[in-house]
């Protein structure tokens, strides 16, 4: 079966700056996909000229058989969108909003009311469909633009950063939501700086950075390939100095102010060569997603 | 794409029309108000109470002569601030326009709609003074005080239109200040709303002569005169014209500053 989602050597550029080089991306048919990647690496604009919004200077997109941008608007009938920052109509209702929405897909106020209770318990918002915007709690407007997303009951949906700002709870409410939709076939492309939420959600993922693909595959498979199974955090005054002298009992580290990564296969010949070391604080964990990430985009800050 | 192809005009702004209108409805009143209210005292201030220290002008009461001048520019103002304030609200602040784009609507849909929605409710806006002005019976005639309603609406879509140019443009509110002062204020004082163009110095009247809202008032005048206006094809034509540039331009530059 052909991906629902195919991005061959796509390409963007604003002026001098390449924001998207030759990116290559396939989505199969109820996979949930994660894009990965620190700020300005591309993402949003890959979101956009998937959308049709932007028009690529290079390369080609296909969702399910339509080209784009050119079929753009029939694709979109097809496709739920859960934008970065809450778009809601703060005049509506949670009800409201939805009705609203639905119309633009050209649906008829009576399909569009049928949906949306169902909508509306999904996002844990029965009781609230003649609330006004105002009255919801952050982590009800995202449920409600996660709802909004589905008026059109999409085949593929689209989501930006779907849980920043949340707390933890709200957090795991959408996750949960996201999960029911992958079990209903949906297919799912998301954006996200949460290496958790990536590795739980994401079938597969490409990490980007520079408009580049730096790495892709399944989470898993990733953590596997890309780096040690285990991690030991150091903290303290003279972790530099610990490091020239104990360094050798890890196979990488790597050094960022006062906090040491060591990366290796043997957390307890760590753990023996920090015995000596009273003033350094520790934490030992598995190695994670978070861990590739940084290994491969690096440490320094992106906005600074 | 080139961002200044013409735009594309489709039945698709319809949905958008209606969720601007769904907005209006819930804040009717104060809208209303709104509209009617500050016109209607400055028409009646004026024409009351400077329109007794005048003679007539044209055979008619100043108190006339004023209600056409504001029929247009109440319609106009109503129609720029719509698609200035509001528009530029749903546009960058609420990024309303952002949700609908993410829908299956195109950014000409989205336009198409702030130009409808812009001419419907600065239309509410002259059809109350018209009601005023009814009311009150200074129309000379009733049934050719009928044809300021079409005449109503295209002013509404050529201020809309015009005002779309500026919330493409603008960066914030504050940006709106230039349009106001140096295109609005000078129609209003320079167009003929509160005193005939000819009694300005030529020079001013052949500025006022490129002015749309001149156009608007040379057809309201006589309709509510209860005349025929003269020249009826060349004022329309120039409405037309301020309209179409104008509606084609904002579509280039709103194009341009969100779909790149």
């Amino acid at each position: 079966m052909p991906p629902l989602v195919s991005i061959r050597s796509l390409g963007k550029r604003y002026g001098a700056t390449e924001v998207v080089r030759g990116l290559d991306i396939d989505i199969g048919a109820g996979e949930c996909f994660g894009l990965l990647g620190p700020n300005g690496a591309g993402k949003t604009t890959t979101l956009r000229m998937l959308l049709g919004l932007v028009q690529p200077d290079a390369g080609e997109i296909r969702i399910g058989g339509m080209a784009i941008p050119r079929e753009a608007r029939e694709a979109r009938q097809r496709i739920g969108v859960m934008p970065q920052m809450d778009n809601l109509d703060p005049d509506f209702s949670a009800a409201e909003n939805l009705l609203v929405y639905g119309r633009y897909f050209g649906l008829n106020d009576l399909t569009i009311r049928a949906r949306i209770p169902a909508l509306l318990e999904f996002a844990g918002l029965s009781g609230k469909a003649d609330s006004p915007i105002a009255t919801l709690s952050g982590g009800m407007k995202r449920r409600l633009t996660l709802a909004r997303a589905l008026i059109n009951d999409p085949e593929l949906i689209v989501l930006d950063e779907p849980t920043t700002g949340l707390d933890p709870q709200a957090r795991h409410v959408i996750w949960q939501g996201l999960r029911r939709l992958t079990q209903q076939g949906k297919t799912i492309l998301l954006t996200t700086h949460f290496m958790e939420e990536a590795e739980r959600l994401c079938d597969r993922l490409t990490i980007v950075d520079h408009g580049q693909t730096i790495a892709s595959g399944r989470p898993r498979d990733l953590i596997d390939r890309e780096i040690e199974p285990f991690v030991t955090e150091v903290f303290g005054e003279s972790v530099a100095q610990w490091a020239e002298t104990h360094g050798s009992c890890c196979e990488r580290l790597e050094l960022s102010g006062e906090s040491l990564y060591c990366y290796g296969r043997d957390p307890d010949r760590v753990r023996a060569a920090l015995q000596h070391a009273p003033d350094l604080h520790y934490v030992q964990r598995p190695s994670n997603l978070e861990d590739v990430f940084l290994k491969l985009t690096g440490r320094e800050l992106r906005d600074a | 794409m080139n961002a200044f192809a013409p735009p594309r005009l489709s039945l698709r702004f319809l949905p958008v029309w209606r969720r601007h209108f769904l907005v209006w409805r819930k804040l009717a009143i104060p809208s209303i108000l709104g509209n009617l209210a500050d016109p209607m005292f400055y028409m009646l201030g004026f024409g009351y109470g400077l329109g007794s220290l005048m003679p007539r002008i044209d055979g008619a009461s100043y108190l006339t002569f004023l209600s056409a001048g504001t029929l247009c520019y109440s319609t106009m103002n109503s129609a720029s601030f719509e698609v200035l304030y509001s528009g530029f609200s749903r546009m960058h602040v609420q990024k309303t326009w952002e949700a609908m784009l993410n829908a299956p609507l195109a950014l000409d849909d989205v336009l198409l709609a702030e130009l409808a929605w812009g001419a419907s409710k600065s239309m509410l806006s002259g059809l109350a003074i018209l009601a005023v002005i009814w009311t009150l019976g200074l129309e000379h005639d009733w049934t050719m005080s009928l044809w300021t309603i079409p005449l109503v609406l295209l002013i509404g879509l050529t201020f809309s239109a015009m005002g779309l140019v500026v919330t493409a443009l603008s960066p914030s509110y504050d940006f709106f200040m230039y349009y106001f002062t140096l295109a609005i204020t000078p129609m209003v004082l320079l167009c003929g709303v509160f005193y005939p163009m000819e009694r300005m110095p030529q020079l001013l009247q052949v500025v006022a002569m490129f002015l749309p809202l001149s156009h608007a008032i040379a057809l309201a005048r006589p309709l509510i005169l209860g005349t025929i206006p003269t020249a009826i094809g060349w004022h329309v034509l120039n409405l037309l014209l301020w309209t179409g540039a104008s509606y084609w331009l904002a579509t280039g530059f709103t194009r341009r500053r969100l779909l790149s």
